[in-house]
């Protein structure tokens, strides 16, 4: 097998025992990717800078921090006042959280509505699936982790939970808890926990990109890549894309970190944390407030929690619940509609699951959250019997060189 | 097209999570009047003069009952004071340190690096001096309630007659911006409550105005150094973003 010949002889005395450059060479240069893809597909690289950007700055963090019931809050705000640039780590690391989920989650309904879940990324997608999963532990036990107000009733909230769970859910409250209330075992073993839990993610990360690689990337179109005039190889044109789509993410989270660091916060976490004393109302932050919101619905509690962890049980099956052989969206005039009708619920049930459960907003979150499950369980596979799909192009370079065989009009679609 | 609809539902995300965080519904969904604040929007500074008039408020009122637990006197010098006149305000507090080699607690002159004394030697000393109630530490107050500065200076303002038809619990007193409306604090300010060293008139207002920038202040004292920050920070972005479009075009051109 002849790989890339490298001028500088240090680099080949490595390669040739170590062969990472010729794996880099690979994966960047050779590695093909499809010409067609859209400014969704920057997502993908964006989460993995935004992985990044959330460890440094977290390490940082953790050698200011200390995790103690007593100090935790004080750190902090030392951190804040007297450590150099210390508020501009902090804001970039709890602000961060806020956009790595903002980012998975566009990342996410990219591959809902392109039908990357389907053969053959159905691992890949499932990877995926259980980042997201990841994310929402770290991202719950972080939030503990300075030892206010919200920090302890969402820990106390949360944790109790699993106390409904028949059998085993008290002991793994206890478990959780490292007592019989939320105290400063909870907070020590949370911040050994949320410092483990990222460096799992990136071991998640690399099978995800491992999967990824396997067969390339979808594309707007769902249809498979052809041949070389279909694909362009990685480096330099999605590396160019990438950077230009960091730049504009960075500048959005620059005018969040340095204008409007507290806005996806919640003032009562400045209120160091008292058992004592519960707050009005206690709310999770923004990103699990679909979740809440399902939780929420059910009058049963352990029904509730139930529907809460299948709202993304579901997404495992997915693959499974879709059953039409055609990818994208594009193609399937009533798929179409109802990914944004799904879209639509979600941020209604976002929006609910930080309302008080009472009147008009139970109501709502019921309905919501029966459409979710309606949505994936009943619609999904009945609409691969009902729906006709428009024709297909024959190429992913066809309808770009408009060489007038098949339908033009996919380009324009995926605005 | 692409790039509209991308921005497009960034921005939706964005409201959503800015609009649903509890942050904007303000304790009791009582309407908060707006003030106009020097520290506010992206350029927005604070005055000195205000904050030192602040401190004067904080020093003869609330002192009396509130902690600033996280201010040094060091941290003076940001309001405006040189160092001889941060030295002067320490030495002006009795500060307790020890043990000394005798292992007593002894009480000496506060220097710059000492934070400035709590009123009372913990909670429940303040309480019993109270009534019961716990008058917060004020460090971190104008990020602890919604809306912050508009909050405090309503609170501070907001003392009124009870409506009629709703009693009073004994010690307690009406106030229409508290949350539950029944507030422990006694209303702390009054007219040439305090004499302002810089002639301006101390009006009950006027001092809820100083107090309020003060505690914004104490809140985030590295405020200033923050929004400084970010504009160069958007200015370097917006420009980088810009050169990498170009570059991206460029690259592009031979894709068909
Ligand atoms: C006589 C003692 C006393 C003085 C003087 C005093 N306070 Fe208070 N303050 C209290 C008590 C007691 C509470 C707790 C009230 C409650 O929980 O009902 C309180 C509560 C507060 C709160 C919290 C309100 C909330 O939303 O929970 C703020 C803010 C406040 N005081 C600001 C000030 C400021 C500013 C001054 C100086 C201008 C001041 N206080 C002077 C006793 C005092
Ligand atoms: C830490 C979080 C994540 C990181 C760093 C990450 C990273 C990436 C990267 C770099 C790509 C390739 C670029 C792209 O196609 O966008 C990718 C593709 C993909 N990701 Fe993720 N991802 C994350 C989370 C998720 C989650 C939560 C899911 C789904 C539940 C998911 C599903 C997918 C799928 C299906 C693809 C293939 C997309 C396609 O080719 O169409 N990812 N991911």
């Amino acid at each position: 097998m002849s790989g890339p010949n490298f001028s500088n002889s240090v680099v080949r005395w490595i390669d040739h025992r170590l062969p990472v450059f010729t794996f880099m060479h690979h994966e960047m240069h050779e590695y093909p990717t499809p010409k067609n893809l859209n400014y969704w597909w920057n997502f993908g690289s964006l989460a993995g800078i935004v992985l990044v950007i959330l460890i440094v700055t977290g390490i940082v963090l953790a050698m200011h921090y200390t995790p103690h019931v007593d100090y935790a809050f004080q750190s902090v705000e030392r951190i804040m006042r007297d450590v150099n640039y210390g508020w501009l780590i902090r804001y970039i690391h709890a602000n961060g959280a806020s956009f790595f989920f903002i980012v998975v989650y566009i990342h996410i309904f990219r591959g809902m509505y392109y039908g990357s879940y389907k053969a053959p990324r159905e691992l890949l997608w499932i990877l995926g699936v259980v980042i997201l999963l990841l994310m929402m532990a770290t991202a719950f036990m972080g939030y503990v982790l300075p030892w206010g107000q919200m920090s302890f009733w969402g820990a106390t909230v949360i944790t109790n939970l699993f106390s409904v769970i028949p059998i085993v859910g008290d002991w793994i409250v206890t478990l959780l808890w490292g007592g019989f209330s939320v105290d400063n075992p909870t907070l020590n073993r949370f911040f050994s926990l949320h410092f483990l839990l990222p460096f799992v993610i990136v071991g998640v990360v690399v099978l995800h990109i491992v999967a990824l690689h396997r067969f390339g990337s979808n594309n707007p179109l769902g249809i498979d890549v052809r041949g070389k005039q279909d694909s362009i190889p990685f480096h330099p044109y999605y590396t160019i894309k990438d950077m230009f789509g960091l730049g504009v993410f960075l500048t959005i989270f620059a005018a969040v970190v340095f204008f409007l660091p507290n806005a996806m916060g919640h003032a009562d976490n400045y209120i160091p944390a008292n058992p004592l004393v519960t707050p009005a109302h206690i709310v999770p932050e923004w990103y699990f407030l679909p979740f809440y919101a399902i939780l929420r619905a059910i009058p049963d509690k352990l029904m509730g929690v139930l529907a809460m962890f299948a709202a993304i049980g579901v997404l495992f099956i997915l693959p499974w619940l879709d059953r039409s052989p055609i990818r994208s969206g594009t193609f399937r005039p009533l798929f179409k509609i109802f990914f944004w009708l799904l879209l639509a619920d979600c941020v209604m049930l976002t929006y609910l699951g930080g309302k008080p459960p009472e009147g008009v907003y139970v109501i709502l979150s019921r309905l919501g959250t029966l459409y979710y499950f309606f949505h994936f369980l009943i619609l999904l596979p009945g609409l691969s019997i009902f729906e006709t799909p428009k024709p297909l192009p024959r190429s992913i370079s066809q309808p770009v060189l408009g060489s007038g065989a098949g339908p033009v009009t996919a380009e324009k679609e995926n605005s | 097209m692409r790039a509209r609809g991308l921005i497009t539902a960034a921005a939706v995300i964005i409201a959503v999570g800015l609009t649903t965080s509890p942050v904007r519904a303000s304790g009791d969904g009582i309407e908060l009047p707006s003030q106009d604040w020097s520290f506010a929007g992206v350029f927005g500074t604070f005055d000195r003069g205000e904050l030192q008039r602040g401190f004067q408020v904080y020093k003869e009122v609330c002192s009396g009952c509130h902690s600033l637990n996280y201010i040094a006197f060091r941290n003076l010098a940001d309001l405006g004071f040189n160092e001889l006149e941060v030295k002067a305000i320490a030495a002006g507090y009795e500060v307790q340190d020890g043990p000394n080699k005798e292992g007593e607690m002894f009480n000496r002159p506060g220097l710059p690096a000492d934070r400035i004394p709590a009123p009372f030697p913990n909670d429940n000393a303040a309480r019993a001096s109270n009534g019961g109630a716990l008058p917060p530490d004020l460090s971190l107050m104008v990020d602890a309630r919604p809306d912050g500065a508009n909050y405090l200076y309503a609170l501070l303002t907001g003392y009124d007659d009870a409506p009629s038809g709703m009693t009073v619990a004994e010690g307690m007193n009406y106030n229409t911006y508290f949350p539950g409306h029944q507030v422990a604090m006694p209303p702390p300010l009054f007219d040439d409550g305090v004499e302002y060293a810089d002639g301006t008139k101390a009006t009950a207002a006027q001092q809820a105005r100083d107090i309020t920038a003060f505690l914004a202040w104490t809140t985030e004292p590295n405020m200033e150094a923050r929004k400084e920050m970010g504009v160069m920070a958007i200015l370097f972005l917006l420009i980088m973003t810009g050169l990498l479009y170009l570059s991206k075009r460029k690259i592009w051109a031979d894709v068909h």
